[in-house]
């Protein structure tokens, strides 16, 4: 299995939450545009010999500021020198206010077959608190524009726990999706990021910190609605009618290798975790066709080689979010230790109905869902205390 | 001995007494531009931060004079903190003179006061200068008049400086030498030689800083300390600049150190008097005193299996803190650890904070208390240093607690919240006086468990700063004690106990309850935080249980990033103790102190 990932760094305006990578000047969007084409050229033997890409992602920031244009410059660079399957799963993220009739008539000219929509919420004071560029009406209009342009595979982002959302909205937005009949939805919690306006809101007081009580309450009812609608929980913040599983976001959480290219975007090996640098103009600066990768190292990208530990951390980090969850087995395979601390760990949480053990797979259920990070920590291996 | 000045400086904290002293030691060329550091004085790092001097430093410079002479001056730089006000004394006593240094925008402050008081009684001539004049809130004629209130000295007799400027270094260096009389004493008299401050060295063991008063100290002579009676070589002596250049000999009037091989600091008392074994003096030099630590806590491991790292960075901590004492004691809770002696509360901060700095040991500090004297009915008198150990209600007879006396120079505006501040804590007025029209000096008589806790920073708040505090040990008073003790649910944790007044016992317990139930994080269950004395609980909180700990997104760039946020959190999680179930973060037992 092999992902591509391009970051597109760019927004027409900056969402009060995000802490993302992006610019909302376009200035340099054509420079950028430019090296990202520069990068792929450069990094094409990222992968091993003979690999093909099952998956190729298009996020930001907003890919859909890119023109119908742009995009097949992009696409031609990909597929000059990567191998691409017939079949592979191209996803474009997309914001409500882009996709009008004339721009998913240019989309359709692209190997894009999958779009992924920043639609967040329903309600217009949702969408204003969080500065979204798009209202509710156009949020249902793009829904059915991009049906009626024969995109069904789609998927959805919404976003709970703001303190404009009453828990009435939040069931009338999960609703409104499944009756459009969207066969793949992400959920986000609303999280107060470090460095973002909202962050700063909160801390002058403007704005409510985030009520978990009630973050709880719309989390559950998610749970609860979808399952009820038929999707599978089949990651933490992901929900799929069957065979709509997103094929490059479970590519992460399985620790497959993917490649990111443009500024910000992370790249794994399978051992080395590499990352762009989050900065426009130095990337557009020196990524040059005829400047060797290696040589941009520490001025445009970094690395880090993951040990055992960290490995086996990341592992049950990711596992534990899935449906699949955690498998002793492939623990073992990482180092017997890891399967001893890990089984020793688990025992509490299975004991309190927290995870649900089958055979040699470890799951959350759903009450352990709501505590994923603090049993990943619990079970994480710490080199100091040797647990 | 005619052209030795030796004086000291006396100033409240950031009023420019380490910025003047640096332009001072430039000046006279005591150090070049290249050595000066910012500060040259303050060498100890948490010194600079704190930007508060902790131990005394002493500094010899030559000097000029336009009468064509060159004069040795001995700088004395003495601590500025009440904890350390013994040190000051010694500090005082071993020179001729002193400058009053007050900052022009800030005027007096009552810590200045109690050490200019102390330099009068010693007959220091006083050089008062007005610092800081380059600034534009300087009130020079409003200060200027505190100052002649204070000491009675002429308009014309204060000097206007500006550390940061240079201004009017020139002429405070003239001053010294005209002003300040030169050192008495007889260089073939018996040798007396005051101790005014140790400093511990890892190659050399402990120096001593001293005041040469009688006779003459020579290199191999064999000494002896008076107060403590040990007997020592002199090995090596000099005088002190920026580093130590040995000399000879030093005679009457001088100031030097002294290194004799010892190798604990607690072995030298601070205000001991050398003398010759042979030919020794009649008597001391007045003055001495065992200092005793007023502030008792327990410092025990993070980790059990540390006890003995901990007695041995205790142990090296005071080589170089002298009036740092301890002793091993238990807890059911916290197993086992020291019961430590600290001057204050900010000695206390200072030497926890070492721990972790230079031994990097993680502590778990007690509620601090004061001494308690408890009387049995048997007629017993004990020292209670630990709430563990007061009697049984069943056995005590009373109990007595400390008081002191405390002065607090303040605005006549602040003197009704300072009353009911100090009202509250269970203060006595003594007396009221006007020092200016502006500035009235407040005198009370104070149980001295209540400044340990959070008198200082109430004082300062309630009086936006404009409040200075300075006290000293007065005597023990009978007290009605209840030991208050704190439960999580339902066990006691002894490391939060503590002995309280019973009108005080109540407020007490609910502001530690709802101090601990912000500090600590919350579990998977609930947690209850109970205050009892006895079998009665008289405040309680409750911590919900946790509900939610997950991130939404965990894509590409996520997973590094949020494994290593988890991974801290986990490290972090190891710097708890626990009780029962319940996980107490290491700074909670600090921090619960800090009631407001
Ligand atoms: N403007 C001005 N600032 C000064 C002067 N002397 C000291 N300062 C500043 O006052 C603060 C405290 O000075 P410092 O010498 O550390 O005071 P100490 O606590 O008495 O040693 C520092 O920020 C100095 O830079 C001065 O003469 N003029
Ligand atoms: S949420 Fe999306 S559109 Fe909004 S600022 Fe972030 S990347 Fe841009
Ligand atoms: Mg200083």
């Amino acid at each position: 299995m092999a992902g591509l990932y391009l970051h597109i760094p760019f927004c027409r305006q900056a969402c009060h939450y995000c802490n993302f990578h992006f610019s909302t000047s376009l200035k340099l969007k054509e420079e950028v545009l430019r090296a990202i084409r520069a990068e792929l050229y450069l990094r094409r033997d990222f992968f091993e010999k003979g690999a093909i890409l099952q998956s190729i992602y298009l996020g930001g920031g907003t890919p859909s500021l890119l023109t119908g244009y742009e995009l097949e410059a992009l696409f031609e660079t990909i597929y000059q020198y990567f191998r691409v399957a017939p079949d592979a799963e191209i996803t474009l993220e997309a914001n409500p206010d882009d996709l009008d009739e004339p721009y998913l008539t240019q989309l359709r000219q692209t190997p894009v077959n999958r779009l992924s929509l920043g639609i967040q919420s329903f309600s217009d004071e949702d969408l204003r608190w969080m500065n979204r560029a798009h209202d509710a009406a156009e949020a249902r209009r793009c829904i059915e524009q991009v049906q009626a342009a024969g995109y069904h595979n789609l998927t959805c982002d919404l976003i709970y726990g703001a303190p404009t959302t009453s828990d009435a909205q939040w069931e009338a937005n999960v609703r409104i999706l499944l009756e459009y009949g969207v066969p793949h939805l992400s959920c986000y919690c609303l999280t107060v990021e470090p460095k973002t306006a909202l962050a700063h809101f909160v801390k002058t007081g403007q704005s409510p910190p985030v009520d978990d009580d009630k973050a709880v309450r719309q989390f559950l009812h998610l749970m609860e609605a979808m399952e009820t609608a038929g999707y599978e929980h089949y990651e933490i913040s992901n929900f799929a009618l069957s065979g709509h599983y997103a094929k490059h976001n479970t590519a992460y959480w399985l620790g497959a290798p993917y490649l990111g290219v443009g500024p910000g975007a992370h790249s794994f090996t399978g051992q080395i975790r590499q990352w762009n640098l989050p900065n426009n103009p130095r990337y557009a600066k020196l990524v040059q066709a005829n400047a060797p990768w290696q040589s941009l190292k520490g001025l445009v990208w970094e690395e880090e080689t993951l040990t055992p530990a960290d490995c086996y951390n990341e592992y049950v980090m990711t596992g534990l979010r899935t449906k699949w969850g955690c498998n002793l087995l492939q623990i073992s395979a990482m180092g017997d230790f890891f399967a001893a601390h890990f089984t020793k760990q688990v025992e509490t949480f299975v004991v309190q109905g927290l995870v649900r053990r089958q055979d040699y797979h470890y799951a959350l259920t759903r009450e352990g869902k709501l505590l994923a990070d603090f049993i990943s920590a619990e079970l994480f291996y710490t080199a100091v205390a040797g647990n | 001995m005619k052209n030795i000045r030796n004086f000291c400086v006396i100033a409240h904290i950031d009023h420019g007494k380490s910025t003047l002293s640096d332009r001072l030691l430039e000046t006279t060329k005591t150090i070049s531009d290249r050595d000066l550091k910012e500060q040259t004085l303050d060498d100890m790092d948490l010194e600079r931060e704190r930007g508060i001097t902790i131990k005394s430093h002493a500094i010899q410079m030559s000097y000029l004079h336009t009468d064509g002479e060159c004069y040795t001056l001995n700088m004395i730089d003495t601590p500025g903190h009440v904890d350390f006000s013994y040190e000051v004394s010694r500090s005082i006593a071993a020179c001729e003179g002193a400058l009053l240094l007050v900052d022009a925008t800030q005027g007096i402050q009552a810590q200045t006061i109690s050490n200019l008081y102390l330099a009068i009684e010693h007959d220091l001539e006083i050089i008062p200068v007005l610092n800081k004049i380059d600034m534009d809130s300087a009130m020079i004629d409003e200060v200027a008049e505190q100052i002649i209130d204070l000491i009675g000295c002429k308009r014309e007799q204060i000097l206007l400086a500006s550390g940061r400027t240079g201004q009017g270094v020139p002429e405070i260096l003239a001053a010294i030498v005209e002003r300040i009389p030169c050192p008495k004493g007889d260089p073939g008299a018996p040798l007396q030689a005051l101790i005014f401050d140790s400093i511990f060295n890892s190659f050399r063991g402990v120096i001593a800083n001293i005041r040469i008063v009688n006779g003459t100290l020579r290199q191999g002579d064999k000494v002896l300390f008076m107060n403590t009676g040990r007997q020592y070589d002199a090995d090596e002596l000099g005088i002190l600049q920026l580093d130590y250049v040995p000399r000879q000999e030093l005679s009457a009037g001088n100031v030097g150190y002294i290194i004799t091989g010892i190798k604990v600091s607690k072995e030298i008392k601070v205000g001991d008097t050398i003398t010759h074994l042979q030919n020794p003096a009649a008597e001391p030099i007045k003055g001495f005193e065992d200092v005793k630590p007023m502030v008792f806590a327990g410092i025990f491991p993070l980790d059990n299996d540390d006890f003995e790292d901990l007695r041995d960075s205790l142990e090296k901590l005071q080589l170089n803190d002298a009036s740092l004492v301890f002793e091993p004691e238990s807890s059911a809770a916290l197993g086992f650890g020291f019961r430590c002696g600290f001057l204050g509360m900010l000695h206390l901060e200072i030497v926890q904070e070492r721990l972790a700095r230079e031994f990097n040991q993680d502590v778990i500090t007690t509620v601090p208390n004061v001494s308690y004297i408890a009387y049995t009915r048997k007629g017993e008198k004990l020292t209670v240093r630990n709430p563990m150990d007061m009697p049984d209600p069943t056995i005590l007879d009373y109990a007595e607690e400390p008081y002191i006396t405390a002065q607090i120079i303040t605005k006549p505006e602040y003197i009704g919240a300072i009353m009911t501040l100090c009202m509250d804590k269970r203060g006595i007025l003594i007396k009221q006086d006007y020092l200016t029209q502006s500035r009235v000096e407040m005198t009370f008589h104070l149980p001295l468990a209540e400044i340990v806790f959070d008198f200082y920073d109430r004082l300062k708040s309630i009086s936006r700063g404009y409040a200075s505090f300075d006290y000293q040990p007065l005597d023990y008073r009978r007290t009605d004690l209840v030991k208050l003790d704190i439960k999580l649910n339902g066990e006691n944790v002894d490391a939060l106990s503590a002995l309280v007044h019973r009108s005080k016992a109540e407020a007490f317990g609910r502001g530690i309850c709802a101090r601990l139930k912000e500090l600590l994080p919350r579990q998977q269950f609930v947690i209850a935080i109970q205050a009892a004395i006895g079998a009665k609980i008289i405040a309680r909180e409750t911590i919900s249980a946790m509900r939610k700990d997950v991130t939404a997104k965990c894509y590409g760039g996520d997973i590094s990033r949020k494994r290593k946020l988890l991974e801290k959190q986990k490290e972090g999680k190891k710097k708890m103790r626990q009780f029962g179930k319940v996980e107490v973060p290491q700074k909670a037992f600090l921090e619960v102190l800090k009631l407001n």
